[in-house]
């Protein structure tokens, strides 16, 4: 009904993901001392990215079930 | 703590999307039962996740975090030990009198079962718990924001409180639960990697253990046996029985906060499945807020060199050590969001019990639907309003958990007499129910002052709140008991449909056996025991 949740969900994952995975692949390095020199930016970021595009995919595979 | 831009932008991202869902809703919203029910139209594993981020709030986050840095692994009791089987039994054997009955409210089911001024008693006492909790959270999150990015506590409350009415305004219960579940994914991204970096810095289990200030905080079961080897002055029988019975089955079991999200769903199974669905991620929540805790506690056990003197600071102190910039603003936002969760769902249980079961019962009935759904928006703007208030109250108490489970031993412990006695029992007669729950509130009252006052003493404030609610529920029973013995009962075609024994089963057979919900609540509990005994 309505509004899929799924996509918004989806859509900042993505966002979010894509933001972390770009700032933590120009970011001075020295600010990752903090998280014991894991680039955790960019792993989690990565994360954040998969999780976005697969919410995103089950929302619009859903929306083209219903559609035609 | 220091903030670049980008988490900023991440912060304000967020702020887009929780109100953007509002908006997008806004046309939805044409009955007081879209409003305030959602339509009963929506899925079980969007309810299941919104029940769990309803309870998601402030204290729950930051306030568990505390006490595992205060209590160790002792915490851990409020997840395996209370909030496991109080949601297995709430989603297998209550959620079919609330879902069936086709009530709105928790309040209304008392009316059907018992009589108006049980409802009465029950709504004007629900509504008064419900302001006052909401402004812990708003308090929690000016806290938190004033200390990170030094905004005035004042210009803060009023800034989260604006955004939680705009969105509920918009779309009610709708707009809060699928809020709700957004939240609960940025919280569960938003604090996972803490855990992971915190193990890392300590050096894994062992390590952690090894670094604890008392070996005692590495258990869970180990110390309870005796009120004296626990921190928190506790023995089994208050912990078993106040907590773990009374106060968590009191919480999950008769709590419209947490009960609403199940009146949403789209139909019996989901209703049912709701909690069950609640209680997986819940499960494993020690992990994302005991950890680390326990983390903080171990790097530093004097308080004097992260935590400022505060357990309350355990986790935004973890969040500004271990977090680069970038995943800082993942991090806020996730805390921004679990404070967010826990005000919206304060907020529209009220407006809800404030609708239906006062104004609609008792200032003004016989209106059209189109003015109670006018009122609903109209006691979303009050309720908010009201907790901006509260927040300010709450600046005066030290103690945040302590606070709540005050309010809980106050109004949930007798409740959950009522319910129990009502439900399973059908001799139990209109009257008691009332008189039963006036004595327990009122005996939890007086335990209260008598506390205050020094005439009892406990070790701890945790333990005098857990036997509080021992003392009220019992009374409650004890009470309900005794008046129905001297009144009459009600007749049983009244109480079909509101009673166990008089009510035909849900039918479940023909569901696969991944979605019957007496087969998932076995699954929990067993997965429960597991964790409960690696973690002894």
């Amino acid at each position: 009904m309505g509004l899929d949740i799924r996509l918004p969900i989806g859509i900042i994952f993505t966002l979010y993901g894509a933001l972390l995975i770009i700032y933590g692949a120009v970011a001075d390095p020295a600010i990752f001392v903090s998280s014991l020199g894991v680039n955790i930016d960019v792993w989690w970021g990565s994360a954040m990215l998969v999780f976005g595009l697969f919410m995103a995919f089950l929302a619009l595979r859903a929306s083209r079930r219903e559609a035609p | 703590m220091h903030l670049h831009i980008i988490d900023y932008a991440i912060i304000a991202i967020y702020f887009v999307f929780v109100l953007g869902i509002g908006f997008a809703l806004r046309g939805r919203m044409k009955t007081s039962d879209d409003f305030f029910l959602s339509g009963r139209s929506i899925p079980g594993w969007i309810t299941g996740l919104a029940f769990m981020s309803a309870n998601l709030g402030a204290l729950e986050v930051m306030g568990h975090a505390a006490n595992a840095a205060k209590y160790g692994m002792f915490v851990n009791h409020f997840y395996w030990l209370a909030a496991m089987p109080a949601m297995c039994f709430v989603g297998v054997f209550m959620m079919p009198f609330y879902y069936g009955s086709k009530v709105r409210s928790v309040p209304e089911y008392l009316r059907k079962r018992y009589d108006e001024k049980t409802r009465t008693l029950n709504a004007l006492s629900f509504a008064v718990m419900t302001l006052l909790v909401s402004g812990i959270d708003l308090y929690a999150m000016a806290i938190l924001f004033q200390r990170l990015l030094h905004w005035p506590f004042g210009a803060s409350v009023v800034a989260s409180a604006v955004v939680v009415a705009i969105y509920i305004y918009l779309g009610g219960l709708t707009s809060s639960i699928y809020n709700e579940v957004l939240q609960f994914f940025l919280i569960v991204f938003g604090f996972l990697p803490l855990a992971i970096l915190g193990l890392k810095a300590v050096g894994g289990f062992a390590g952690l253990e090894a670094k604890l200030p008392n070996p005692g905080y590495a258990h869970t079961w180990a110390n309870i046996w005796h009120a004296s080897q626990n921190p928190m002055g506790i023995n089994w029988f208050g912990t078993i029985f106040g907590l773990g019975f009374v106060l968590s089955f009191g919480y999950w079991c008769t709590d419209f906060l947490v009960v609403q999200r199940g009146l949403a769903a789209r139909d019996m199974p989901s209703a049912q499945r709701t909690p069950l669905i609640a209680a997986v991620p819940k499960m494993f929540f020690p992990l994302m807020v005991v950890l680390p805790g326990l983390v903080a506690i171990s790097l530093d056990p004097h308080l004097t060199q992260y935590l400022n003197g505060r357990y309350d600071n355990a986790l935004p102190a973890m969040l500004g050590k271990f977090y680069p910039s970038g995943l800082l603003g993942i991090g806020l936002t996730a805390l921004l969001a679990s404070f967010m969760s826990g005000m919206a769902g304060n907020v529209t249980a009220f407006n809800t019990v404030w609708t239906f079961d006062i104004y609609q019962t008792h200032v003004n009935p016989g209106q059209p639907d189109s003015h109670y759904l006018k009122m609903g928006r109209g006691a979303t703007v009050f309720a908010v309003a009201v907790g901006i208030a509260t927040a300010f109250i709450v600046l005066h108490f030290n103690n945040l958990m302590d606070y709540l489970q005050l309010l809980f031993a106050f109004f949930n412990a007798p409740l959950f007499g009522t319910f129990l006695l009502g439900m399973f029992w059908k001799r139990t007669s209109a009257h008691s129910g009332f008189w039963g729950l006036l004595s327990g509130i009122l005996a939890a009252a007086t335990h209260y002052t008598l506390y205050r006052f020094h005439a009892i003493s406990y070790p701890s404030d945790m333990a005098a709140n857990f036997y509080q609610a021992i003392w009220a529920f019992s009374v409650c029973v004890a009470v309900t008991l005794a008046v129905t013995l001297f009144t009459e009962p009600r007749k049983e075609e009244e109480l079909v449909g509101l009673v166990y024994s008089l009510t035909p089963k849900p039918r479940n057979q023909d569901l696969p056996w991944y979605e019957r919900p007496g087969i998932l609540a076995i699954g929990i509990l067993a997965l429960c025991a597991v964790l409960n005994i690696i973690f002894w």
